[in-house]
């Protein structure tokens, strides 16, 4: 069955180099140095990097890094709680908007 | 759970088992390791003795690679033990690992612990916890083990209960920290005697290892706030995918993404550090292999000497070590031995 989306497809997220290599080789460069223990360590990184891709809803990502926080030594409950937070922000970012309805609403009505 | 061998399982065959590994379009192990200069695999110099007194245990863990449990009646008899504590007696071989199965399962268990204490070899149990509890005549074992200055390696896959009865068994959490309490309340795992305790983790899935540092410092954390216990350190250990854990592996469908991951970490320091160098493996039968998977595998020793009745440490230090794809699951990332990382 054809679907926009397939699994296979991450494992070949490095060709993108193919159509533009100098591109290519910078961002993953980047997204190597942006992953390294720092002031946040790789499990913090990576549960930021679990939270963000349900956020964005990225299938590859959701794959991804339920893998590698795992193998970071996350537990279930802590992969949870990053998909809340998640799903906190982007409810958050919804009701917020409520106060320019309500603004809104305050400014066009008597 | 039955083991694969009482379910007459294909898997419980090591030929099928290698079928399986050999089927995929992986590189081939040893192409890996002619291309760092490694191949043929040779010894570096034998340290340790490695003895499989049996397969039978008292738990049947999904990811066991002996598919050992309580229906394997697989046991090393006396005068195979008596011909390894001669070996130990006469060769420089400093340490003993003994492993299972449930080790002390074996009737001449203690016989053969005294003997290896009085010879002054470092002696390895690799001791499942539960044991200990199981049965009224083992419950004095942390006391044994600490009279013969024995190190205990236990297995215990995460500090959560639910994840260590995933993979080992309902109840298995549980018993394995009253078992943790009875070890530290001999010295064991303490500061200030040298009763030593390590732990091991494995992952519950088709996935690897975290570093060792960090779960090892999560681990001390959490088993000492909630249940005040103490323990030296954590080893890591890579799944290998033979026996309980390749029949997961397929079943799950997880076969291909999980050795595709074994050979993509593929790291050149692992493999100059793999156990196989320095140890030797002994069957219950006495047969030698290069390691406890090998032996698994029906893989015997590339030796003129295949038997301890016929032992030959020069031929057995010159030897090529056999190898195969299950080998990937010793060499990928940090490395695993039974003792943790080796890069």
């Amino acid at each position: 069955m054809k679907t926009y989306y397939n699994s296979e497809d991450l494992k070949k997220f490095g060709n993108i180099g193919e159509f533009s290599k100098e591109l290519a080789d910078k961002f993953f460069d980047y997204y190597g140095s942006v992953f390294k223990e720092g002031a946040l360590t790789a499990r913090e990184k990576a549960l930021v990097a679990l939270g963000v891709a349900h956020a964005i809803q990225c299938p590859y990502c959701i794959d991804a890094y339920t893998k590698d926080t795992l193998e970071k030594g996350c537990t279930e409950e802590q992969l949870m709680e990053a998909v809340h937070v998640s799903g906190a922000i982007r409810g958050g970012a919804s009701l917020v908007h409520g106060v320019q309805m309500m603004n809104h609403t305050k400014k066009i009505m008597m | 759970m039955k083991s694969l061998k009482a379910q007459a399982h294909h898997l419980s065959n090591s030929a099928a088992q290698l079928k399986v590994l050999n089927e995929g379009s992986f590189e081939q192990f040893s192409q890996k390791l002619k291309a760092i200069n490694l191949f043929p695999l040779k010894p570096t110099r034998i340290q340790t003795f490695q003895v499989n007194l049996g397969k039978m245990c008292n738990q049947a863990c999904k990811h066991c690679h002996v598919d050992a449990g309580p229906d394997r009646k697989e046991i090393m008899t006396k005068e195979t033990m008596q011909q390894c504590i001669d070996i130990l007696a006469h060769y420089d071989i400093g340490t003993i690992d003994m492993t299972g199965g449930a080790p002390e399962m074996n009737p001449n268990f203690r016989w053969f612990v005294e003997e290896a204490s009085e010879l002054g070899k470092h002696i390895i149990d690799r001791c499942n916890l539960t044991i200990i509890l199981a049965n009224k005549k083992y419950h004095d074992l942390p006391e044994f083990f600490a009279k013969h200055k024995v190190e205990v390696v236990s297995s215990l896959p995460h500090y959560t209960s639910t994840r260590t009865d995933r993979q080992r068994g309902s109840g298995v959490f549980d018993r394995s920290i009253k078992a943790l309490q009875m070890l530290n309340s001999v010295g064991y795992g303490k500061e200030g005697t040298d009763l030593q305790l390590n732990l091991v983790y494995n992952p519950t899935g088709a996935i690897l290892p975290s570093s060792q540092k960090t779960l090892e410092s999560d681990y001390k954390k959490e088993l000492k706030n909630r249940f005040g216990i103490e323990f030296n350190s954590l080893f890591t250990i890579t799944n290998m995918p033979i026996s309980r854990f390749l029949d997961y592996l397929l079943v799950s469908d997880n076969y291909d993404e999980y050795m595709q991951k074994l050979v993509d970490a593929f790291n050149p320091s692992a493999a100059e550090g793999v156990m196989c160098r320095n140890t030797l493996s002994i069957g219950w039968d006495g047969t030698i292999y290069d390691c406890d998977f090998n032996q698994m595998l029906d893989m015997k020793v590339n030796s003129t000497s295949t038997h301890i009745s016929e032992f030959n440490l020069e031929s057995l230090e010159n030897r090529n070590i056999a190898v195969d794809q299950h080998c990937y699951g010793c060499t990928a990332g940090l490395g695993s031995s039974c003792g943790g990382q080796t890069a």
